[in-house]
């Protein structure tokens, strides 16, 4: 079967202030459509590099890099992506700034004048999906963390990617915002089923969300273990408590103590 | 009293204490009046000249307001230009600071030289002396946008000229009119310095020639003119400041960041 993303033994250098910095190296990856991929690793490993990479902002050095059977050579134009930080635009009024990337991804920019009611009725069906009903004509200064994080993701999905990039969206937040907003995310996944490449260091939150979890080495990254996570969907928060769950937890931190040490 | 009323009025207060101390101390310190004069003389000459004020405020302003245009145009255009590439950006900075360094009251010279006596050389000077905080502020506001966000749009497939449309120039917007407020106090300078040296009207033109004839009274009336639309203005700008960009008073980001 074809990978819907296939990262073909890539290395990347990056040449720094003080000499080049090897940031992955003979990296192979492969994720399927539709599949709800979690990349951990020890910091500094080049999770954050393996999204640009990904993404087709910045070019390996070696190897390729394809999605759904194109090599990417240059931005993919397409993908949607979240960050840590939800980088709203604050003169934007929160509707607004969902709609964005419909005024620059093909073909609804150009429809976007025209089409402006129904892609608005969209945003607001979507804000409702993550609980944010009400909250589109407000500003984002207005909002707390976590709403403004909701915000972000609406941001990355409104116009139906089939990417998903997602790079420690919720690592700013406190531990009962960011169980709330794993269960958000697995929904809106459950019901649009996009593939997700979700970056992170909070292994339960790869393990509640993912499909499979790629663990990676510290710098030079590298894939060291793909492991499978096969609790049935729909997962409740409550599997995070179960035996198996805790389990594959453990598993995943002794995996990156090792790397960490080697 | 309640501080948010001592806050509306302490601007006031502050200047009317000014002028009450500056009155005061020629009482207290019986000040010979051929070296400084009361305000209370420069009303009373204000009043009594007040058409002939009037007119030469009302060029000065008018002649600042113009080069300020100016400048304000330009230095968006330049700012967005610099702010476009590094390379612009690295190329250009130094010869703008280099100009900047000039005094331009070393340039009027060249100006009345060149264009005559009269307005245009005031237009001028009023423009190149203002010009370059607005260039390096919107310069500044597009080279801040942060590299995450630029990696969403550009992931959604977004040129540089969506990236500046969408939030380069919205993000400049409140270090352009913090700017503003800057360059049109600088442009008031501009005006007057080349007033002083050639010209047939305006305030400058009115401190140079009274102030030969040793008519002290209407030189401090014209300063305090000068001022008074300085602060006037300022206030203009910083109201148009508070309403199109409310946003950057209320969020994180700021112009000041």
């Amino acid at each position: 079967m074809q990978a819907f993303v296939d990262i073909d033994r890539v290395t990347l250098t990056y040449s720094g202030a003080s000499g080049d910095v090897l940031a992955l190296k003979d990296i192979s990856m492969k994720v399927r459509q539709g599949e709800f991929a979690a990349v951990v690793g020890p910091s500094g490993c080049g999770k954050s590099t393996l999204m640009r990479l990904v993404t087709g902002l910045h070019p390996p050095t070696a190897g390729t890099v394809a999605i759904a059977g194109e090599p990417v050579k240059g931005p993919v134009k397409m993908a949607g992506m979240a960050f840590q930080n939800a980088n709203l635009l604050p003169w934007r009024k929160v509707i607004d700034n969902v709609l964005l990337p419909l005024e620059i991804v093909q073909p609804h920019r150009s429809q976007f004048r025209r089409r402006k009611a129904e892609f608005r009725a969209q945003a607001e069906q979507l804000l409702a999906t993550v609980g944010l009903q009400g909250f589109s004509e407000r500003y984002p200064w207005e909002l707390s963390g976590g709403m403004q994080q909701r915000v972000s993701l609406c941001r990355s999905l409104i116009h139906q990617p089939a990417l998903l990039m997602l790079d420690e969206p919720f690592a700013a937040l406190d531990a009962f915002t960011r169980e709330e907003l794993w269960c958000v995310l697995r929904d809106l996944w459950e019901k649009l089923r996009f593939t997700v490449i979700l970056v992170t260091h909070d292994l339960r939150e790869a393990a509640f969300l993912a499909d499979s979890i790629h663990v990676m080495s510290a710098r030079p990254g590298r894939i060291v273990q793909v492991k499978p996570v096969d609790f049935p969907r729909t997962r409740d928060l409550q599997v995070t408590y179960e035996r198996g769950f805790a389990d594959i937890v453990h598993e995943m931190r002794e995996r990156i103590a090792e790397v960490r040490q080697a | 009293m309640n501080s948010r009323l001592a806050e509306r009025l302490a601007p006031w207060l502050f200047t009317i204490a000014l002028f009450a101390i500056w009155e005061g101390s020629f009482y207290v310190f019986k000040v010979n009046t051929s070296v400084l004069q009361p305000p209370s003389a420069a009303f009373a000459a204000m009043a009594r000249y007040w058409k002939v004020f009037l007119y030469h405020s009302y060029v000065t302003l008018w002649v600042t307001m113009v080069g300020f245009a100016l400048a304000v145009g330009f230095g968006i255009v330049l700012g967005l230009v610099v702010g476009w590439s590094r390379t612009i950006y690295r190329g250009l900075y130094p010869v703008m600071v280099g100009f900047n360094t000039i005094p331009k009251v070393a340039i009027v010279p060249l100006l009345i030289l060149w264009f005559g006596i009269g307005e245009v050389p005031a237009i001028i000077t009023a423009f190149l002396i203002s010009f370059f905080p607005i260039v390096v502020n919107v310069a500044t506001g597009l080279a801040t946008t942060e590299p995450e966000l630029e990696d969403v749009l550009r992931a959604l497939g977004a040129g540089k000229l969506d990236i500046m449309r969408k939030v380069g120039i919205p993000r400049a917007l409140p270090y352009l009119f913090g700017s503003m407020k800057v360059a049109i106090t600088l442009a008031f300078v501009g005006t007057v310095v080349s007033e002083t040296l050639g010209a047939n009207a305006g305030l400058g033109y009115m401190i140079a020639l009274e102030g030969a004839s040793f008519r002290m009274a209407n030189v401090y009336a014209a300063l305090l003119l000068l001022a008074f639309e300085g602060v006037l203005m300022y206030a203009v700008f910083a109201w148009v400041e508070q309403r199109f960009t409310r946003w950057a008073f209320r969020s994180q980001m700021s112009a000041a960041g």
